[in-house]
């Protein structure tokens, strides 16, 4: 058995990333230049991580899935980045930082790493405030700041309402630099299809040219992984078009342990599902929980009569409204972390409350901040998630609430990492939401943008040079050794067993039925009947899959659908991860919520006792059960506690 | 609601292109763009044929990907949303509605409704950035900015890249594309050491790729779906004029 070593540096926790940085080895500039590295994804960590390992002077070689870098959905991201700099003179502190994100991640996530990116926190604004990122300033020309879930300070740097665009056009201006500057070489619409493995190492990658369907080989000597996350298993999530979890699955196929796969975030304030012709959901930004009030009627008749469209909410009087979470949790109110929204608006709307035709909807309202601030202010504040509102819904929502609904959004879960970053195939590193490392069971909001710049930007920098120091005596990566033609060869023969097919069934269709599937039975309120029923129907699901699925076109043009079905293959394995994982964790906590560990008060309840560990797990081939390791989660410097938002 | 539409097929860069026409019928108002178009290619399946290919992403009005010439212009009639923000309650009943992919010389067809447009990104890398490498670099409340300058450079920088100003214009012009970039960073002190250089060299190459010049209608800003100003345009004309007259750098990196 593979044992899994975190590789935490000894010492005090603060002590630990300095002490790291003084002991790595290195990698002197004459041999930068003879050593090769492929980054596979160009958000945030992608774009980060290759840009700053192409200034050092490594040849880098980037890959993406779309036309251009700006396209990822790191740039979808709203409401701002994290950082523990405390301008705001209100006791912010690094340690503060680390504690909250500990604690939001319902102790969960390792101390070290999440130590480490409290750390790095304040060098990022920094330096995206050097590429010229213009984020939002208050009138004496310093950096301002807003207050975001899970947090009692303000501490979220923000740029409108775009902020992961804006930090997303900043990573991408560094790389466009590199490129220019050689050291860094650009590959679009290309998709990874397979990771090579030569000797034990991470040696190179099988991508497709998705314009003309050429399967093509690269060779390096380390590969990042930085794909993001694979909320799209649920098929409705926030997540773009695009996003997949495929490349993560071919690693985990090759030998990476895939930890936690059961975390996944449910963000409370998305736009309700209107139809079934429906594509993906829209998120409004969490930073409308700051000025927003959520309320059902106290009346179950008045919910009726709102979803039969006989009232309207503006009808409701105060005393008939139930403000549910500032009942509930008076000292955080609307600001409580998103796993807890979430499961109080699903809570409501299971009792019958809900306000939308489906049943499925609470109500965000900004009467109380217009009557307060004025509507020019509120305007200031959120004026584009506004205008968007009006153009998904078409309703005003300056005269009426808006209508908001939890949807996937975010995968906590991901590639087991060690404290380099590397997973448990040397060579090959994961970062970004890819990576399981730093939330725990459930990410603060604004965090996701903070983990993905720390990692590329001051994380990988340094633990990859740790690990490309023994390279420099191996020669370029030839592509014609016996594993590159070999792992050429499977790609190709899955692509022509998939069109060979030629079933009933379109991929939206049977996309469709596993979102379907992962949203009953292991969405925001799990339990161990619910789970077992969907284990074998992922497996029908997949037997279906690889015996009626219907994909048009061919092997050797720009074909979507060929492109959906292999995500949709690798998807469905998630699933049965996710599904697995979710089973054997015999407790609530963070995104996990398990229906029969709850606290007398309907709370999630955590086992420490048997669960405070990470399930890390390894594939074992095609027809075989996989196999579950566990990755102790020791706190020696926190002190653990039950979550209390109260 | 129903719907005819005619949409512009083609196989590859080389092939010739061709209109067809499909229906489309019991589209719900509330469905977005995009999501008839997936209604319309689940159909096609169906029926064994390949789908309509078309470039989209977020399907939330963010990332640039989408971008359809619907009935004569850049992301159809709606203003101020791009393709996947459109609904279908903005169309009537019954209509015909035209679908062509953007059309300029720099973009060339990829297949059906996708371009390539990966000569924008060329344009960013000829200066489109500071040259901030990653670390050392000062506290970012050392560099002051006035919250005025700070709101302006957010403006421009809010463009998504998504091609649309260079469709609308009958020169393809990307003049607005890449005044919103000189404008950002010019507004910018961090900005400020490289901007004689940028300015000329962003200029160079975006005429190099085959971009036309400025006609003065100013359709670009009418069709922009992030509204970025054409103010943009005239800053980035006085940036070149003093750069090109004052600067005695050499634009060579």
């Amino acid at each position: 058995m593979n044992t899994l070593d975190s590789k935490i540096p000894e010492g005090q926790l603060s002590e630990k990333w300095t002490k790291y940085k003084a002991s790595q080895k290195l990698v002197n500039p004459a041999n930068k230049r003879k050593l090769d590295v492929i980054v596979v994804g160009t958000g945030l960590a992608g774009s980060s991580a290759a840009a700053s390992l192409g200034a050092l002077g490594f040849n880098v070689k980037i890959f993406c899935i779309s036309d251009s870098p700006r396209r990822a959905h790191s740039i979808a991201a709203q409401g701002g980045i994290n950082a523990a700099k405390n301008y705001q003179n209100d006791g912010d502190s690094v340690d503060r930082l680390f504690y909250d994100t500990i604690k939001g991640g319902d102790y969960r996530a390792r101390e070290a790493n999440v130590y480490r990116l409290a750390e790095v926190s304040n060098s990022i604004i920094d330096q995206c405030v050097a590429q010229g990122v213009p984020f939002a300033r208050d009138y004496s020309g310093m950096l301002d700041n807003r207050s975001f879930g899970g947090a009692q300070v303000s501490r979220t740097f923000y740029a409108k309402g775009q902020t992961g665009q804006q930090l997303l056009l900043g990573a991408y201006s560094a790389l466009s630099k590199e490129i220019k500057a050689g050291t860094v070489e650009m590959y679009e619409r290309r998709e990874m299809m397979d990771l090579v493995v030569v000797d034990g190492r991470a040696r190179g990658i099988i991508t497709r040219n998705l314009q003309n369907g050429e399967i093509e080989r690269w060779g390096a000597h380390a590969v990042v992984i930085a794909t993001g996350g694979y909320g799209n298993v649920y098929f409705l999530s926030t997540n773009a078009m695009n996003c997949n979890g495929s490349a993560a699955v071919q690693c985990y196929h090759k030998g990476a342990f895939f930890a936690n796969p059961c975390f996944v975030q449910i963000h409370p304030t998305c736009i309700p599902v209107k139809g079934d012709y429906q594509s993906k959901l829209t998120l409004m930004s969490e930073s409308l929980r700051n000025d927003g009030r959520i309320w059902v009627p106290k009346k179950i008749e008045d919910a009726v009569a709102i979803r039969e469209g006989k009232l309207k909410p503006t009808e409701i009087t105060e005393e008939d409204r139930d403000y549910y979470l500032e009942r509930r949790y008076p000292a955080f109110g609307n600001l409580v972390p998103r796993d807890i929204a979430s499961r109080a608006a699903k809570e409501r709307c299971d009792a019958g409350y809900g306000v939308a035709p489906s049943g499925y909807g609470v109500y965000l309202d900004f009467k109380t901040a217009i009557e307060r601030l004025g509507r020019d202010k509120v305007e200031a504040r959120y004026g584009n998630l506004f205008q968007m509102y009006e153009k998904i819904v078409d309703v005003d929502p300056y005269e009426n609430p808006m209508m908001i609904y939890p949807a996937v959004h975010y995968t906590m879960g991901g590639l087991w990492v060690d404290y380099e970053l590397q997973t448990t195939i040397p060579g090959l590193f994961a970062t970004g939401e890819a990576n399981f490392s730093d939330h725990g069971a459930n990410r603060l909001g604004a965090s996701a943008l903070m983990q993905g710049l720390a990692d590329g930007y001051f994380v990988l920098p340094y633990t990859m040079q740790n690990y490309l120091s023994d390279q420099i005596y191996e020669s370029k990566v030839s592509t014609e050794t016996e594993e590159f033609v070999v792992a050429e060869k499977s790609v190709k023969e899955k692509l022509e067993k998939i069109m060979a097919i030629k079933g009933e069934k379109t991929v939206d269709t049977l996309q469709r039925e596993l979102g379907h599937i992962m949203w009953e039975y292991v969405g925001m309120g799990r339990n161990a009947q619910n789970l077992q029923k969907a284990i074998p129907m992922l497996e029908d699901l997949k037997k279906e899959f690889w015996s009626n699925v219907r994909v048009t076109g061919d092997l050797t043009s720009l074909n979507p659908e060929l492109e959906k079905a292999v995500r949709l293959a690798d998807h469905i394995e998630l699933s049965q991860i996710i599904a697995k994982d979710a089973l054997q964790r015999e407790e609530s906590c963070g995104g996990h919520y398990r229906e029969e560990f709850v606290t007398e008060e309907g709370e999630a309840k955590r086992n420490d006792q048997d669960f405070m560990f990470v399930g890390v797990w390894e594939y074992k081939g095609k027809d075989q059960e996989p196999v579950m390791h566990k990755e102790d989660l020791k706190y020696e410097f926190i002190n653990v506690q039950q979550r209390n938002y109260k | 609601m129903d719907f005819t539409l005619k949409i512009w097929r083609q196989e590859n860069r080389k092939a010739k292109g061709r209109f067809e026409t499909y229906k489309i019928s019991n589209i719900s108002p509330d469905c977005s763009f995009l999501e008839m178009l997936d209604i319309l290619n689940e159909s096609l399946v169906d029926k064994l044929s390949h789908p309509i290919c078309f470039d989209h992403d977020c399907r939330e009005g963010i990332c640039g990907m989408c971008g359809l010439y619907i009935n004569g212009h850049p992301h159809g009639p709606d203003s101020a949303v791009t393709t996947c923000q459109l609904h279908m309650r903005k169309f009537s009943d019954g209509e015909t509605i035209t679908i062509e992919p953007w059309r300029a010389k720099p973009f060339p067809i990829i297949r059906d409704l996708i371009v390539d447009r990966t000569a924008l990104d060329k344009i960013i890398q000829e200066g489109g950035y500071v040259s901030a490498t990653t670390g050392g670099v000062p506290d970012g409340n050392a560099i002051l900015i006035s919250k005025h300058k700070a709101d302006e450079a957010m403006d421009s920088a809010s463009c998504i890249g998504c091609g649309a100003c260079v469709a609308a214009c009958k020169n393809a012009s990307a003049m607005l594309f890449v005044s919103a970039k000189v404008s950002q960073l010019a507004l910018l002190p961090q900005g400020k050491p490289e901007a004689a250089i940028r300015v000329q060299n962003m200029v160079a190459k975006m005429d190099d790729l085959g971009f036309g010049n400025c006609t003065n209608t100013y359709a670009c800003e009418a069709e922009c779906p992030k509204q970025i100003k054409r103010s943009n345009i005239a800053r980035m004309n006085r940036e070149f004029i003093c750069a090109k007259v004052a600067s005695e750098e050499s634009t060579k990196r």
